[in-house]
Formats: C-alpha cells, structure tokens, sequence
C-alpha cells in the first residue's frame, strides 16, 4: 500500500491528540480536576468521549475484517457493543452515577462497605482491563505493519508512549475532549471514504452478490500466501499454483484439488479464476483481529451466537473505562441522557463497518486467505478508487484507525491507573496517579511484544464474558437487591468471573480440541453469567446476618433523585421541567 | 485513608456518607432523609416502579432479539435478511427503546418529588 499520505495522516493524529491533551492540561490545576473533569461535562460532550473511547480498533478494523471472513454472523458484535449500553441504561447508569462511585472497587465499597470486596473488584478491573488494552497496542502494530512494514512491535510502543503522557499530564479534563474529538474524527475517517467507495460500487454496475454464501472472486486473482493454512474446500477447485500444496511442489501449473483439506505452505502464490468460489482457511490461532474461536463456531453456531450476544449485551456495563465515565456527569439524570446519546453515536458508526466488510466481500475476497483480513478498511480505498483519490481517502482511514487505537487505550489506562493509585500504590495525588499511568500501560506493553500473536478478537471476547460474569452481577444486584451481603458479592464475583476466566485461558491454551466441553469452554457467558448470579444470591442468602447495616440508606441515595437528598442538584429538577415540556 | 494535610484539595473516592445541604433546603423530605417508616416506604415504591420500567423494557429486547439467530438459521436464505437486521434494522428500536425508557424513569422520579413536596 502507498503509504506517501497514511504516515503524515498517522503522525497528524499522533500530534493532534497531544495537542488536544496539552490544551486540557492548561485548565486542570487540582487533583478533582485530574480525576472528574469536576463534574461539569455536559451529557453531549460527554456522549462523545464516551463513544470515542468506546469504539476500539475491534470496531474500527476489526469488525469489517470477521464480516469479511466469517459472513454476517459477525454482525452480531457490533449489535451486542450497541445493546449493551441499552441494558446499562435500563439497570445500571443514573443509580451508579448517583452512587458516587469513581470506579467499580469504589462502587463495590459504597455498597458493601467491605474492603475484601473492593480489592477483589480492583483485581478484576485491571485484569479486564490489561485484557482490553493488549489488543489495542497489536492493532496499532498491525495497522503501521500493513502501512509501512515496520515491526509490529513499533505501533505498540507509539500508542504505549502517546497515551501514557496523555493520560499523565492532562488527566481526565483533557481525556474528555481528546475522546469527544476522535469520536468524530473515527465517525468522518470511516463515513467519508463510505461515500466514494459506494459511489465506486454504483459505478461499478452495483454488483449485489456481496451477501451471497459463499464469497466468490469476481475477477482473476493472484493470491500469495504469506502464512501456511489449510484450505477447507466444499467443492472441487482449479487453481494455477506456484509453490508447495499437500507436501507437493508446483511451478505455474493448474491443479486440482478435490473436496476436503489441503495444506497450504507459506510463499505459495494461488491464481483463482473469476466465478471461482473464494475457499475457507483455517488457520487456528494467528493473531488477527479476525481470527476468532472459529473451530467452536463451527460446532455450534447457535450455541456461540448466543454466547457472544449475552457476553456483549451483560458485559459492557462492567468495563471498566465505560463505569469512569459515568462519574463526569454532574448527576443522574444527565447520565441516563448521556447514554441516549451514546446509543445514537455509535449506532450511527456501526452502521459503517458492516459496508466494509460486505465491499471486502465483492473486492478484496482473498484477504480471507493471506490471514490480513483486518486491513480490509485500510486497502479497500486502494483497490477501488486507486490514484491519488484512494491514496487521500486511505490516509484518512489510517488516521481514524489509529484514533481508534490511541481513543480506547487512553480510557482503559485512565481507569486501570484509577483503580493502582488508589488501591495498590501507598498514596494519593497527581505524582502517584502518573506513577499508576506508567504502569498501567507498562504491563500489557511488555505482554504484547511478548506474547505477540495472541489472537485479538479472543482477548476482547474474554474481556466482555469475564465482565459479564463478574461486574454484571455485582451491579444489578448492588443495586436493585437488598440482602446482598460482602461474602455473596465476593463468591459470586469469584465463581462467576474466575470460572469464565478460566475457561477461555483453558481454550486459548489448546485443551479439549473439540466436541461439546470445547463449544462450552469456548462460549462460556452462557453458563458463568448464570452462575455467577445464582452464586452471588445463594451466599448472600446463607449469609442473613452480613448484610450492610447501611443498606437502606445507600440504596435510597441509589435511587432517589438528587432533589431529594440535598443540594447539588437543584438545577436536575429544572433541567428536567424544561425538557419535558 | 491518608492524605497530605498541605494538599488543598483531596479526592472524594467514597461517597459522602451524609448528603450536603445547600443554603435554600427545604425540611419536607424529611421522612427520607430520616429513614422513617414512611421514608423507606417512599423508596421502595420508586425502586419497584423503576425495577418494574427497566424489566418491561429489557422483556421487549429480548424479545426483539431472542429469536433472531433462530430465525437466520431455520430460513434457508436467510443471509440477506440477517445483512439488513443486523445491518441496520436493530438499531432505531434500540434507540427508541432506550428515549422511552428515559422518559418513563424521569416521570417516575418527579411524581415522586411531587408527592413528596406537595404533602
């Protein structure tokens, strides 16, 4: 790819974002400020950083990328990303707003005053959150690699260091705006280029099998395999081979292969004819965002979707960088508007990346083969426009993409350094939470130059089952449950998220390769939701006389509006006449 | 907790275990602020009817979106239909869903701020 204008796009990106940052540090003096932007975010604003933190290099590369490779079941991720914040609004937003928790150990605390409790929240909220930040910094350094055939590690470290001095030096004052920024910044980057790539499309005669199953080529096709697969054929095919299929070398020559696997090794070049129909690869675990627990989906297709639809719809309200925001609206009220907003604004930008992933279909088929399915947003200006016209237009998807990247990895350190300086790190204070910045962003640094292919969609999976089956419970029972108690909050959270945890560790580690346990250790929001919540009940209910004694009164601060509990918020009450005339 | 006494201002992470009151507070709400009998009543009614709004609401998602990965499965063409539900489809009833909800828990709010201060 020409990377003449994407790396001054990147760079533009990069400095625009510092910018920004810098502008809020000049407004953020004392140690409140750093942390709530002193409440005085307004829910439009607010909506915006919350979005622009929210959409991830999984929405912006990613999705296009699994709808390209797996077909429309994958449109049930951004669905799910949507739908969460419905339920977040319907259980969770204004009584946690009101709580006056800043993140979910203090949420857990408020209710429960326990501080086993807390720490065990603030485990498992820097675990989701490291869990979430690692696929940021590979996407970071797939999306430079693409660009400009850097190391991969490269991308990572940029992120890594543009987000840490963010993060650091402005707090959230300046995360606020550099969020609400990118919002639109990813919203224009994948909404402009839409445009002319469907006015392409139109005059390309509108071809419509794009949502036909299978994908087929619809010209000849060079297709050179940059890592060796297995090719999953339902039916015979005849490509021109350069290089070694089944163990046999081949120089320019037609071959056929009949139904079944073939082994594929890496280097070969393939030429598929037009009409020919576009073959599976199965590749296991390679590290692309669009690599998923493929061989459970295959077993269970039903039992999957419906895995990954309760992990999505129950787990965004325990991410931890989603909670933080919560607490910049200046009361409940606003914060249930907020979420309104938010439900728009990203609904409005998912509405683009399945266009990706269906254009990817009709015109860059083989990137289901060459395992770079996720550049599928960044190349489809290229392939389609060409010239300077699609050079423009992918200098402009690069910028958004590593917007995206910059965008969630900026909110999960904010709240993964949240919860470090006040739980791990001995005191308070600006110096201290910079100290948390480093380390936050630290750790899954060094995992992501380690580990390196670590499958991405994989990780933001677990990221959501584990929440699921950990902080959802906790909040919806925290919050409409009056005999919760300590140790049911504490078990529940434990049995719950610890199981989900481990099952996915236990898939992604290679135990049981198929069958039913595999589907079932592979999906398991299913049952570790369920099991977390019968858990947190069933100790809670055994435990009677651990209840708070405080109970009443905190879930009436919970619930009641701001009006009735004191000062801060008479303006709540007129906000809320005006607008409902 | 520590914290430097020379700091001037210090964060707030737990909440306030007594709410403020600003200078123009009236006295009605005080069976809330009291934890009387009355108070807890006020409460739990507005806890029941925002638990019973939520419930209705999350009862229409679910059966909005339950059936669907059935239904792609049980049609045999079905991919087109599925591209444009979860395409497009879904998501004006979610935003619709969620204004409704928005309002009825805001009107649940005032009516009891009504009651209260109209008593």
């Amino acid at each position: 790819m020409n990377d003449t204008y994407a790396v001054p796009a990147v760079a533009l990106v990069v400095v625009a974002t510092v910018f920004v940052g810098a502008f809020g540090l000049r407004i953020s003096r004392t140690t409140s400020d750093f942390y709530v932007a002193s409440r005085t975010v307004g829910p439009r604003l607010n909506a915006a950083a919350i979005s622009g933190e929210y959409l991830s290099a999984a929405s912006f590369l990613g999705i296009a990328g699994l709808v390209l490779v797996q077909g429309p079941d994958m449109l049930w991720y951004p669905v799910g990303y949507t739908a969460g914040y419905l339920v977040l609004l319907l259980f969770v937003a204004a009584p946690l707003r009101r709580s006056g928790a800043y993140t979910l150990p203090d949420f857990a605390e408020a209710r429960l005053a326990s501080k086993t409790v807390r720490r065990l929240a603030g485990a498992f909220v820097v675990g989701v959150g490291w869990l979430y930040l690692l696929p940021q910094l590979q996407g970071a350094g797939l999306t430079l690699n693409v660009l400009t055939d850097a190391p991969e590690w490269v991308g990572g470290v940029i992120v890594a260091v543009v987000v840490s001095a963010t993060v650091a030096a402005g707090g959230m004052r300046s995360i606020t705006f550099v969020q609400a920024f990118q919002y639109w910044l990813k919203l224009t980057a994948l909404l402009v280029p839409a445009l002319f790539l469907v006015l392409a499309w139109q005059g390309d005669g509108a071809p419509r099998h794009a949502f036909d199953e299978p994908a087929r080529f619809r010209e000849q096709r060079v297709v050179r395999v940059d890592e060796s697969l297995d090719l999953k054929l339902a039916s015979p095919l005849t490509v021109t081979a350069s290089g070694t299929i089944d163990g046999r070398r081949y120089e320019d020559r037609r071959v056929d292969l009949p139904t079944g696997t073939h082994r594929v090794e890496q280097g070969t070049r393939l030429t598929f004819t037009k009409g020919d129909t576009v073959p599976v690869a199965d590749r296991g675990s390679n590290g692309g965002m669009s690599t998923s627990l493929a061989a459970g989906r295959e077993e269970r297709p039903l039992y999957a979707t419906y895995g990954l639809i309760l992990a999505t719809f129950l787990g965004t309200m325990g991410l931890p960088h989603v909670v933080v925001r919560f607490y910049t609206s200046p009361h409940g009220v606003a914060a249930r508007r907020t979420t309104v907003v938010v439900l728009g604004l990203i609904g409005a930008f998912y509405l683009l990346p399945p266009l990706y992933g269906a254009l990817g279909r009709l015109y860059a088929p083989e990137l289901t083969l060459t395992g770079d399915a996720d550049a599928a947003v960044l190349l489809l200006p290229d392939r389609m426009i060409g010239g300077l016209g699609g050079d423009l237009l992918g200098a402009l998807v690069a910028g958004g993409a590593f917007a995206a990247f910059l965008s969630t990895a900026s909110g999960l350190t904010m709240a993964v350094a949240g919860v470090l300086t006040q739980d791990v790190l001995p005191s308070r204070g600006v110096r201290h939470f910079r100290l948390g910045t480093v380390l936050a962003m630290a750790v899954p640094l060094a995992a992501s130059v380690l580990v390196g292919g670590l499958p991405v969609a994989d990780a933001v999976g677990l990221a959501f089952a584990v929440s699921a089956s950990s902080f959802c419970p906790l909040l919806v029972l925290g919050i409409w449950w009056r005999r919760l108690t300590p140790p049911g909050a504490a078990a529940g959270m434990l049995v719950g998220g610890g199981s989900a945890l481990l099952a996915v560790a236990a898939t992604m580690a290679g135990f049981p390769g198929t069958g039913a346990l595999h589907a079932l250790l592979a999906w398991p929001a299913l049952w570790s939701v369920p099991l977390g919540f019968l858990t947190m009940v069933l100790v809670s209910l055994a435990t009677p006389g651990k209840v708070p004694a405080e109970t009443a009164s905190i879930l009436a601060r919970f619930h009641l509006p701001e009006e009735l509990v004191g000062g801060q918020s008479r303006a709540a009450s007129k906000e809320i006449e005006l607008w409902r005339r | 907790m520590p914290h430097d006494p020379t700091e001037r201002r210090v964060v707030v992470t737990g909440p306030p275990r007594r709410a403020r009151r600003g200078p123009g507070f009236h006295r009605p709400r005080t069976e809330i602020d009291e934890q009387t009998t009355l108070g807890h009543t006020y409460v739990r009614s507005l806890m029941r009817s925002q638990l019973r709004a939520a419930l209705a609401v999350f009862a229409v998602l679910v059966l909005l979106v339950a059936p669907l990965p059935l239904v792609f499965a049980a049609m045999p063409d079905g991919a087109g239909l599925e591209w444009a539900v979860l395409g497009f489809g879904v998501y004006p009833p979610l935003v619709l869903l969620a204004r409704r909800h928005v309002r009825r828990a805001e009107r649940n709010e005032q009516d009891l701020v009504r009651l209260v201060e109209d008593r």
